[in-house]
């Protein structure tokens, strides 16, 4: 269990805070949120197991977590976890009794396992994050065409379950696999629509970093978030981690479906950027986070009181290397100084930074945070900017005005 | 401490097993968005409404003609949309009730 640093205020005073607008009631009396960019009106609605979300659309569904929520743990809620499906024909139901994980292909012995076989095998635990490839795009200028997010399509969770690994080893994989190829159970909803498929390069799936899992923050994963099984791909952008996950398939060449070959690519240029409104001359497809750090305890808007000491809070994540530092500055980025680092829950997972400051002076004052890991990596001043919308990490501003 | 420990414990694992033996299912709410009123939206609503909700369109940014143009082509050229062989009604629909406002055309 991890202790609660993190202070509660109201959900509802918080998200309008975070998202940088004012939470209003429409006529019906339905909760909404003001996205700080152009056609950020959003619905705030509630879904079946989930608490109030940001509804970005009801068919297939994709909810994003209200940023405040970052701000109460470290770990976040099942019910308060992102919601991301790009295909509407989803299962009727799910049973656990006869629900299988079938593993073919390239393999000594094809596998039909049940959850009650997957359950029987060793058992890992990781905390990792999980955050879309477009998480943040609403922010990107020029604006590309996508899901609009804010910065709240990421979570981190507690997952266990077993190794990718293991059930490769379990079935015996064969002279010259190249990729593991994973589907799951929703599907498009005309048979000319693609379907939601994905390959890991075997390497990579037999590296025992790969998760099977049944459990998330201890309970079974929500029907949203892939129940009864998601494959979790630390570090990977949450593409890769396939919900009610299926089937296996391990090949011996490229795998060319179109969420690789075509959709989640990213330009194939240092960074994974080019010049804003330009087109790359060629991608690869998207792959590990870019690391990322923000504020969670103070919004835009914000009113601090000069000579009163407060506590700065937030939290920064990368792809596995580790997080070695945050910097805070209070003075719009001239001066940087080292954050407290919290607990570590493991190189995959959030990691939460607290800075004391008392302001000195009155007037309005620009917060920012850049993380940095063993890499050396850190956080762009200017933001990064890519067709789809994808890797945004760029260092964030927080306003606030001083009393 | 219960009562009864015992009896307590066989009705929660009763219980239990009961839950784990029911299939999930998803339980959706009721969508609510329609596309905007205006000259074409009857097309819209023939042509963009099978394969997911309105807000796709709704949620886009304000952008001008060419990219509403290259999104009707996506969703027939990649995910296979059956729409009308002349879609200029389509994106100019698009264009007029979700695109740009005219000064930034
Ligand atoms: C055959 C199925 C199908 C039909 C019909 C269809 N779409 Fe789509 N549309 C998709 C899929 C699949 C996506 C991607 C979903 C995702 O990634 O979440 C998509 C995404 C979108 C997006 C989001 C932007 C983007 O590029 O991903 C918009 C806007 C959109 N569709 C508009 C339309 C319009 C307008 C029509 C009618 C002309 C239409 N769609 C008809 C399948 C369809």
């Amino acid at each position: 269990m991890i202790s609660k640093p993190f202070s509660r205020r109201s959900f509802l005073q918080q998200s309008a805070l975070a998202l940088g607008g004012a939470v209003g009631a429409s006529a019906a009396g339905e909760a909404s949120v003001e996205m700080p960019f152009a056609n950020g009106h959003r619905r705030l609605v509630k879904f079946s197991q989930k608490r109030e979300m940001i509804l970005l659309t009801h068919r297939p569904p994709q909810l994003e977590t209200p940023f405040a929520v970052f701000n109460d743990g470290l770990l976040t809620p099942n019910d308060a976890f992102f919601v991301r499906y790009h295909l509407s024909g989803l299962p009727e139901s799910i049973d656990a009794e006869t629900f299988r994980l079938s593993v073919k292909g390239l393999v000594k012995t094809p596998l039909s396992l049940s959850l009650a076989d997957l359950k029987g095998m060793d058992s890992v635990e990781v905390v990792a994050v999980n955050q879309c490839s477009g998480n943040s795009r609403g922010f990107f200028q020029p604006r590309v065409a996508g899901g609009q997010s804010g910065n709240g399509a990421m979570g981190n969770a507690r997952w266990k379950g077993v190794r990718l690994k293991d059930v490769l080893d379990k079935a015996g994989v064969s002279e010259g696999a190249k990729q593991v190829v994973c589907d799951g159970l929703d599907k498009p909803v005309v048979p000319a629509t693609p379907d939601f498929i994905k390959s890991l390069e075997i390497d990579h799936a037999r590296d025992g970093e790969i998760v099977l899992a049944y459990e998330m923050n201890g309970k079974e994963l929500p029907m949203l978030n892939g129940y009864p099984l998601r494959l979790v791909v630390p570090g990977y952008y949450g593409t890769y981690w396939i919900k009610h996950l299926s089937e296996l398939n391990v090949v011996g060449e490229t795998f060319a479906g179109f969420f690789m070959s075509i959709g989640y690519r990213i330009p194939q240029t240092p960074g994974g950027c080019v010049e804003p409104g330009t087109t790359p001359t060629s991608t690869v497809p998207i792959t590990k986070f870019k690391i990322r750090s923000f504020l969670t305890s103070h919004m835009d808007g914000d009113k601090l009181n000069k000579n009163q000491e407060i506590t700065l809070r937030g939290i920064a994540f990368d792809s596995g290397a580790g997080i070695t530092e945050v910097q805070l500055s209070t003075d719009g980025g001239q001066t940087w100084q080292g954050a407290k680092l919290g607990k570590d829950l493991g190189k995959y997972s959030f990691r939460e930074w607290t800075f004391a400051w008392k302001p000195g002076a009155s007037g309005a004052a620009s917060l920012q945070c850049r993380a940095f890991n063993r890499l050396g990596e850190t956080q762009p001043t200017t933001p990064l900017w890519n067709p789809a919308g994808y890797m945004r990490n760029v260092v964030e501003s927080t306003s606030v005005t001083i009393l | 401490m219960p009562r009864f420990p015992t009896l307590t414990f066989l009705l929660l694992s009763a219980a239990g097993i009961a839950a784990l033996a029911e299939p999930r299912k998803f339980d959706l709410p009721a969508e609510t968005g329609t596309y905007r009123s205006g000259e074409g939206s009857q097309l819209a609503q023939t042509f963009c409404l099978n394969c997911h909700s309105t807000e796709y369109v709704e949620t886009q940014p304000p952008m001008p003609e060419k990219f509403w143009d290259a999104n009707v082509k996506k969703m027939k050229d990649k995910f296979g949309a059956t729409l009308p062989d002349d879609i200029t009604p389509l994106v100019k629909y698009l264009s007029a009730n979700y695109g740009a406002p005219a000064a930034v055309r």
